[in-house]
């Protein structure tokens, strides 16, 4: 096994047992099991590992955790490869495959690191300004920006692996599992709360992991995991490790992202690998303690430059010490902690500069003279190429530091830590609403207003004093089961030693340099610099929130987690305004990205959408039936015979039909059942034309209007009893209809007495059509007489049929003799094979959608979404007539307003186009010439008749049954296409409905 | 993603539930006598308040009951829920059907 060069004897708490090979950018490198991909590589003395976002200038890891801005690669290959995780955040398994992104051809040598030395070219607002002319050229540009920009690569495989789901309540949920964290899930836990403690990384306790702390004086990590296993033991409590909160909605809905390591690439097994949990609490509290800001100063991007608290982290949860002569620079007490740290590990420390004129207890006189302690000090150039050799200190003056140029003194260097203060994270508690601002006394936002039911403990309120977060998460915690009815507080003290607590903080925004061209980084993730915001403030982008669409400052997956500080910093100084007058950009979720499978879970194939089948649906699928997808529904739209085209079984299937018989399954048509005294009086108000005077054993078609007078449905509605009736809608709209009523009746007129139950299922359609229906019918009727005198057209009957009590009404939409019979649907699948067998000596032919569509169109009848679209009226369509006059009904006001009534109204015609045309087109009125041209409708529904031999259609014109027998031009949806038409009446098909009353 | 009141069911998540809009929107009893701007008011118009808002909500997947709550639109808090046909639980909103003119 090779050595590892970084690896710190005797610290960390990794497994140095259980070593683990893994390969980054095609090279094999050796870990320990507890490593993340960042301390592995670290370790290894791998140092360069990404290109910036938009220069492809050379990078390093900087941070640990999820607001690492450089080591961004992609995990895995095939089905499980991922692009854009972040090396920090991703444990190394046995055969792991990484490789870094936004590189080409390699890492070590990109060709659009070109960027950077053409960087003047690309300042903030490049893509605005240059892209924008002439618009025409924009696909080619897209083309090659497209190309150059993005990240990681979209997977070209399925995943083979799973993820899931899971929704649950609890009392309280904490998110992060610091000390803080800890004793806040340990108290409520204790008290009988339930609970449920998530925290991203790997292990609990935060920042203290490992640390020289000790509570109730115990080392910290023994204290931590003592209280793991005390809260694992507790029934009702739940602690969720290596899971990120990404979102907080309403009424305290926090959704959280588990991730389960991924297995090897080349296992063959599925599991699941990444959990969403959708939590819902009565109070959460947030402990996500607090990021370190990076300092601003040129070239501070130089792989090598790393934050304080990273290399902190390494050292106790890793035993990385990922340099060996330290420089380090800061603006508060961390550094001194953090020189101790580097000591211990055996590194060479070779410079510390604090920009304070003074420490908080001197600190700095105890390492005077170990090596050169700068104070008032900040550094302001990093010097190297792939990564850091030096580094050059000079005075600060406020809270800028100032360029000396010939002066400033480099000194060597192989990493340089830096501590810029710490921003308390507050993106998820501002997610919920709470305001946060900049706060002077800490110099970084602070939270000013937290909403009902939410809490802030520890560095994320602002608390950098162990001892004082205790006892305050103590109160906090004692309100909130309180709250919960618990009135029995555990009496439990928890006593820490050895931390040291954070005072003053003093900031350096940036270099001032008049000399130097060397690139100052506000953002590493989206590559902004100071001379952007310079830029911006140029061009006049001061609103903060101009200001980060036109830098991009704190976007992307940055979310505003490391430069949101400084960039409010840096604006503040070069507008002049004071940073809290300046205001803060929101925090937008998700906190950290989230891959789709996450959120799409296990809702994928055919689990996205519920399918709805018919009884009959084994038939059709024995049949060979084509099927069309009618909202979830899955309905036959023909049934080809002999590998008929589509057109020749619509073809056959309508001539069946208006030759002699065909059957139909219209199950899916909506049915509602109205019982009531008044529902009759219900259906007036609902339809635009009157249904308290049809007769028992009757149906009638109505029309259903908005209250804004536009047609949302149709269909045929039967009055089954005195107080019973059978209303049908269309397919599509039939829960929407069922809904629409349910809410007049409920609301506006709750005095009416009706009840309405949904029957659409319970009941199955089978459709008899042609003039042959009444033969087939004859031998089901047993003695019903179904002759046309005593069973006419727009009435019903109860037949039994094979004992079984069907309702048989006669109506049509093919324009034929036509029964549809309900049945319970238990019986249809028989029933249909019945009239199959029955059928046969008329050459019984099942036709589908298709064809019943055909022959709709062919007499004129309109479809629901086809010939209206919410802006089309009853009259438009030829039913003005049909409007009762002086009763109210829903939509009766806005027909009469202006604007809807009027000779230009679209109006439903017939349409005799030379050739078939598509629906949609458009019609040209053929009296105005030139280029004046203007639309004056389109087309709605367009077929081959097969009963005519010509082509037919409907549409939409504009005084459209004025122009009947007028010629007009159809033209598009392609420009190429141009027919010539006539107009006519809507119904090509027997007009006068002789073979409806046969 | 909101926990709405229903006064049926108790808390459920939103999901459950399709919204109806501002309940202070009541239909005039004779439309036809109005005119062409009350009638687009009623139609069209909303007060699309700032702060405590009454509006209505459908228990779509649950009892299917209409009912109307009083929610905060900065806030989201929602503070009270009744039934649709009844008054304000403190008679101070003409909310609901049985406010409307007669």
């Amino acid at each position: 096994m090779k050595k590892q060069p970084f690896r710190v004897e005797g610290l960390g708490d990794i497994e140095r047992n259980r070593p683990i090979m893994f390969t980054f950018n095609g090279k094999t490198y050796t870990g320990f099991k507890g490593d993340t991909l960042a301390s592995a590589l670290l370790a290894n003395g791998v140092i360069l590992v990404g290109r910036s976002f938009k220069y492809h200038r050379p990078r390093g890891i900087f941070g640990v955790g999820v607001d690492d801005p450089n080591a961004l690669v992609q995990i895995g290959v095939h089905g499980r490869s991922t692009p854009n995780e972040r090396a920090t955040t991703t444990e190394i398994f046995e055969g792991l495959i990484a490789k870094s992104v936004n590189v080409w051809p390699s890492l070590r040598y990109d060709i659009l690191a070109i960027n950077n030395s053409f960087s003047s070219m690309f300042p903030a607002g490049f893509y605005y300004k240059t892209f924008m002319w002439p618009a025409s050229f924009w696909p080619i540009y897209e083309y090659f920006i497209r190309k150059a920009a993005g990240l990681g690569t979209v997977p070209k495989f399925e995943d083979p692996d799973t993820y899931e789901k899971k929704y649950v309540h609890y009392d309280l949920l904490i998110v992060g599992g610091g000390i803080a964290g800890l004793v806040a899930a340990h108290v409520s836990a204790k008290a009988g709360n339930r609970v449920i403690l998530a925290d991203e990384r790997a292990n609990l306790g935060g920042s203290k992991f490992n640390s020289e702390v000790t509570i109730n004086n115990k080392p910290v990590k023994k204290w931590v995991s003592d209280i793991e296993s005390e809260l694992e033991s507790i029934g009702d409590c739940m602690v969720l490790k290596r899971t990120t909160a990404v979102i907080h909605s309403d009424h305290n809905f926090v959704v959280l992202r588990e991730k389960i390591i991924k297995p090897n690439n080349h296992s063959s097994h599925t599991m699941i690998s990444q959990r969403l949990w959708k939590v819902r609490a009565k109070s959460v509290i947030y402990a996500t303690g607090a990021l370190e800001r990076p300092m601003v100063f040129q070239n501070n991007d130089l792989p090598g430059v790393m934050l304080g608290s990273a290399v902190t982290d390494l050292i106790h949860r890793y035993g990385v010490c990922p340099g060996k002569n330290v420089a380090i620079a800061g603006n508060n007490a961390s550094i001194y902690t953090l020189a101790e740290d580097l000591k211990a590990c055996g590194a060479n420390i070779v410079a510390l500069s604090d920009s304070r004129k003074k420490s908080d207890n001197n600190e700095n006189l105890a390492f005077d003279s170990e090596f050169p302690v700068f104070m008032g000090q900040a550094p302001i150039c990093a010097f190297g190429k792939k990564k850091i050799r030096s580094v050059s200190f000079g005075p600060v003056n406020i809270d800028t530091a100032i360029s000396q140029n010939k002066d400033d003194k480099k000194i060597d260097c192989d990493l340089l830590c830096l501590s810029g203060g710490y921003d308390p994270n507050l993106n998820l508690i501002a997610q919920a609403g709470g305001s946060v601002s900049f706060d002077t006394e800490v110099s970084s936002f602070n939270c000013q207003s937290i909403p009902k039911d939410i809490f802030l403990i520890g560095a994320a309120a602002g608390n950098f004093d162990l001892q004082d977060t205790i006892s305050k998460s103590l109160n906090i915690v004692k309100k909130i089961i309180k709250q919960n009815g618990t009135s029995v507080f555990p009496d439990i003290v928890y006593q820490t030693k050895g931390s040291k607590s954070l005072n003053a903080v003093s900031p350096v925004w940036y270099v001032q340099s008049k000399k130097s061209n060397n690139k100052q980084f506000v953002d590493l993730h989206n590559d902004v610099t100071v001379s952007d915001i310079d830029l911006s403030v140029r061009e006049g982008y001061k609103s903060i929130e101009h200001f980060k669409r036109y830098t991009t400052s704190g976007m992307g997956p940055d979310q505003g987690k490391i430069a949101n500080v400084n960039a409010l910093g840096i604006l503040s100084k070069k507008i002049d305004i004071n940073p809290q007058s300046i205001g803060t950009t929101r925090f937008r979720p998700p906190y950290t990205p989230i891959t789709f499978g996450a959120l799409a879970g296990r809702d994928l194939g055919d689990l996205a959408e519920p399918i709805r089948i018919t009884a009959l649906n084994v038939w059709h699928q024995e049949s060979k039936a084509v099927f069309e997808n009618v909202g979830q529904w899955k309905r036959p739209w023909y049934y080809p015979k002999n590998e008929e085209t589509m057109e020749a079984a619509v073809n056959r299937e309508c001539k069946a039909v208006r030759k002699s018989v065909g059957i139909f399954d219209a199950s899916t048509l909506g049915k509602i059942e109205l019982v009531g005294p008044d529902a009759g009086e219900l259906l007036n108000r609902i339809y635009i034309n009157r249904f308290d005077d049809l007769k028992v054993g009757s149906c009638r078609y109505g029309i259903i209007c908005g209250d804004d007078g536009m047609v949302i449905d149709d269909g045929v509605t039967s009055r089954l009893e005195d107080k019973r009736w059978l209303m049908t809608t269309t397919t599509g709209n039939a829960s929407k209809v069922f809904h629409w009523i349910d809410e007049w009746l409920q609301c506006e007129w709750p005095e009416l007495d009706v009840f309405l139950t949904s029957v659409s299922s319970h009941w199955s359609t089978i459709t008899i059509a042609g003039s042959n229906a009444r033969n087939v019918l004859l031998e089901l009727a047993g003695d019903v007489d179904v002759s046309n005198s005593s069973f006419p057209h727009h009435t019903w009957k109860i037949i039994k049929i094979f004992g079984v009590v069907a309702r048989v009404f006669r109506v049509s939409f093919t324009g034929e003799l036509s029964y549809e019979i309900n049945i319970p649907s238990r019986y249809a699948h028989s029933l249909w094979e019945s009239i199959i067998s029955i059928g046969e000596r008329y050459d019984i032919t099942p036709f589908g959608t298709e064809s019943l569509h055909t022959l709709r169109a062919e007499k004129g009848y309109i479809v629901v979404g086809h010939e209206t679209d919410g802006s089309v009226t009853p009259d438009d369509i030829g039913f003005g007539w049909m409007m009762r006059k002086r009763k109210d009904f829903i939509g009766h006001r806005s027909l009469s307003r202006e604007s809807i009534i009027g000779e230009k109204r679209p109006q439903l015609v017939g349409l005799l186009p030379e050739t078939y045309i598509p629906e949609g087109a458009q019609v040209l009125s053929d009296e105005i010439s030139g280029s004046d041209k203007q639309s004056i409708g389109h087309v709605t529904s367009s077929y081959n008749s097969p009963s005519l031999g010509i082509p037919i259609a409907l549409g939409l014109i504009q005084g459209g049954r004025s122009l009947i027998g007028s010629n007009i031009r159809i033209i598009g949806p392609s420009n190429s296409m141009s027919v010539n038409a006539k107009i006519v009446s809507h119904c090509f098909y027997d007009p006068n409905g002789d073979r409806l009353n046969v | 993603m909101l926990n709405i009141p229903c006064p049926w069911c108790g808390l459920r998540s939103e999901v459950e539930f399709s919204s109806g809009g501002e309940s202070e929107v009541i239909r005039p009893l004779d439309p036809l006598k109005k005119s062409d701007h009350e009638w687009s008011d009623y139609l069209f118009n909303r007060t699309n308040k700032k702060g405590w808002h009454v509006e209505r909500w459908y228990h779509i997947h649950g009892c299917r009951k209409w009912f109307h709550i009083e929610r905060n639109t900065i806030t989201h808090e929602i503070r009270s829920s009744w039934p649709i046909t009844e008054k304000h639980p403190e008679g101070n909103l003409s909310v609901s059907y049985s406010d409307r003119e007669q």
